[in-house]
């Protein structure tokens, strides 16, 4: 009984250290970086080790957005995120229902093509790419990137989408079509109602991805700085001397506050959503 | 008699009309640039006579000897493995502990939650940019806490309690384990808590202390999960470029076969030596994995066993 009551005492203490430890790693570096964003280049250069800043200015914003051409980043980001969303449900919406509903020829070998796609390296696929974009001319149009975008989110959001679809009971789907619904009108008017949900998750999960992803648009987007994502500008402009570490901390938070945001309105969706497969091992 | 069979027909047709547009998309931005990809590593493909290239172009093995004779590749291969064999497995045990700490409620359990998810959401080009910042010796703040400077990424060699130590490749780990362990700690708090309460109870009975527990009633029913986690953050961590390009650009004992396939795709404009290194990488990692399975499959069906 003494080695109990010691491993349990043991990890009474342990646990909370464990989680403060854990606390601080993931939450100090982002408390970093807006402590950062918000004072001046001057200050950080002299006391770099303090935290709170003496003064707190909002320049580095207004320089980011502005002058560093970040309103222009935003507004690409936000096309190539929006419209992969967009496609990507469009797409695997069909998908998702077929696999999940309806008997066809190759069923079981399209699971296998998905698992494949979801491993694949993107830097194999990147080399095609890039050469078949510059033979096209598609190389600094935001077209290329979109279409990588979906390709690369539609196998996870059809494996999201059918689990959701096999939990919403058949019987109303037959009720709906003795009614007279043929099978689009049945996903339309019954499935998709009742899979509000699962559809926020997917749609969430293809924004995080067209937001955050860098290669592709390194690739395709590099030479024309009138189309950079945010990602990619503030990888671009971060080598560069002449503007102040600061101002590059503002761009990143403006970088990760979309996604931040995004990520907390949903996370139980998210990770349900993803994690869904871990549970039956 | 027929009806039946029409029916089923029909299903068999809608199915196949609503899956086609999952499928041609993959068909077209990924199956048909990788069979690309594997003939452009067999021919002299440039930039500038890429149009010259077709189908039946002439196929030769001279990328393959090219790139694995070109100094650098081999110890570029050995970076990449270790980069992925220690960034895998301490995302993994962070993760695990990480889970096992907040199973159970405790207040401000939440925010926790969400601060240790924040790592791995965060835009990979953001958080490279913050640890290269925390992590500079001028103005990081990293080294306002040490008696002497660390360049942490642009420094290959160190010295640690009188051991030479790869600092940039270490850092480079730690920044992997750092943004991934978020990724395995959901899915192990996911089994966690799908786990039957009973058999946990039912040890505390039997006068089980808390470690046997964790070795004789959780660790058997994670197992499964963490070797499925051990799969994925493998593959995706062997072939990962981003991460490894935006902290030290491959510099500093850190290059990776991945940032060498996209310097000589980009700088050199070799797309031939380009494609047959990545299918190197694609090459071995498909061994790795073959072995990993042959191996752990075994292993998992010995435990079942028991």
């Amino acid at each position: 009984m003494s080695r109990d009551r010691f491993e349990r005492g043991l990890l009474r203490v342990l646990r909370p250290v464990v989680i403060l430890v854990l606390f601080l790693a993931t939450a100090f570096p982002f408390l970093y970086m807006v402590m950062l964003s918000v004072r001046d280049i001057q200050e950080l250069i002299l006391e770099p080790g303090s935290l709170w800043p003496n003064s707190f200015t909002l320049d580095t914003y207004v320089n980011v957005l502005t002058r560093q051409g970040f309103l222009t980043f935003m507004r690409n980001s936000a096309v190539v995120a929006v419209a992969s969303v967009a496609f990507t449900l469009l797409i695997s919406i069909p998908g998702a229902y077929a696999v999940a509903r309806l008997r066809f020829f190759g069923r079981r070998q399209v699971h296998f093509l998905f698992l494949a796609v979801y491993l694949f390296p993107a830097i194999v696929l990147a080399i095609p790419l890039f050469v078949l974009f510059t033979m096209l001319g598609l190389r600094g149009s935001l077209i290329g990137l979109i279409l990588v975008y979906i390709a690369q989110t539609v196998p996870v959001t059809v494996y999201m989408l059918r689990n959701y679809f096999e939990t919403v009971p058949q019987s109303v789907e037959e009720a709906a079509a003795i009614d007279g619904c043929t099978r689009l009108s049945t996903i339309w008017r019954v499935v998709l109602p009742l899979s509000k949900p699962a559809l926020m998750a997917t749609g969430l999960y293809a924004f995080m991805i067209a937001w955050n992803e860098f290669l592709f648009a390194l690739l395709f987007l590099v030479e024309k700085r009138e189309r950079w994502t945010v990602s990619l500008g503030l990888s671009q402009l971060a080598g560069s001397i002449e503007i102040p570490t600061t101002v590059l901390m503002a761009g990143s938070v403006v970088l990760t506050l979309p996604i931040v945001i995004v990520f907390f309105a949903s996370e139980r969706l998210l990770t349900e959503g993803l994690t869904a497969g871990a549970e039956k091992g | 008699m027929s009806r039946p069979l029409t029916l089923r027909r029909q299903e068999g047709r809608a199915g196949l009309a609503l899956i086609s547009p999952t499928l041609v998309i993959t068909l077209v931005v990924v199956v048909l640039p990788l069979l690309w990809a594997i003939m452009l590593a067999f021919q002299d493909a440039r930039l500038i006579n890429i149009r010259r290239a077709g189908v039946f172009g002439h196929y030769t093995l001279e990328n393959f000897s090219y790139v694995v004779s070109e100094p650098g590749f081999w110890s570029s291969l050995v970076n990449t493995l270790v980069y992925t064999v220690f960034g895998t497995g301490l995302s993994i045990v962070i993760g695990l502990v990480a889970a096992l700490a907040l199973r159970d409620r405790f207040r401000g359990r939440t925010l926790v939650r969400a601060s240790i998810l924040i790592p791995y959401v965060a835009p990979v080009v953001a958080v490279a940019f913050l640890w290269e910042t925390m992590l500079n010796p001028q103005y990081g703040i990293v080294n306002t806490w040490l008696k002497e400077p660390i360049a942490f990424l642009t420094q290959a060699k160190g010295e640690f309690l009188g051991m030479q130590v790869p600092v940039a490749l270490l850092t480079v780990i730690a920044f992997e384990a750092w943004r991934y362990f978020p990724f395995a700690f959901l899915f192990i708090l996911a089994r966690l808590q799908a786990l039957p309460g009973e058999l946990d109870e039912a040890a505390v009975v039997d006068g089980a202390t808390p470690t046997q527990r964790f070795r004789y009633v959780i660790m058997p029913q994670l197992w499964r999960t963490i070797a499925l986690l051990s799969v994925l953050r493998f593959v995706f961590t062997f072939t990962k470029f981003d991460d490894v390009y935006l902290l030290t650009g491959g510099g500093a004992g850190t290059e990776v076969v991945s940032v060498r396939v996209y310097n000589f795709l980009t700088s050199r404009d070799d797309i031939g030596a380009s494609a047959a290194q990545a299918i190197v990488l694609a090459v071995f990692l498909v061994v790795f994995l073959v072995l990993y399975l042959r191996f752990f499959s075994g292993a998992g069906g010995d435990r079942e066993q028991r």
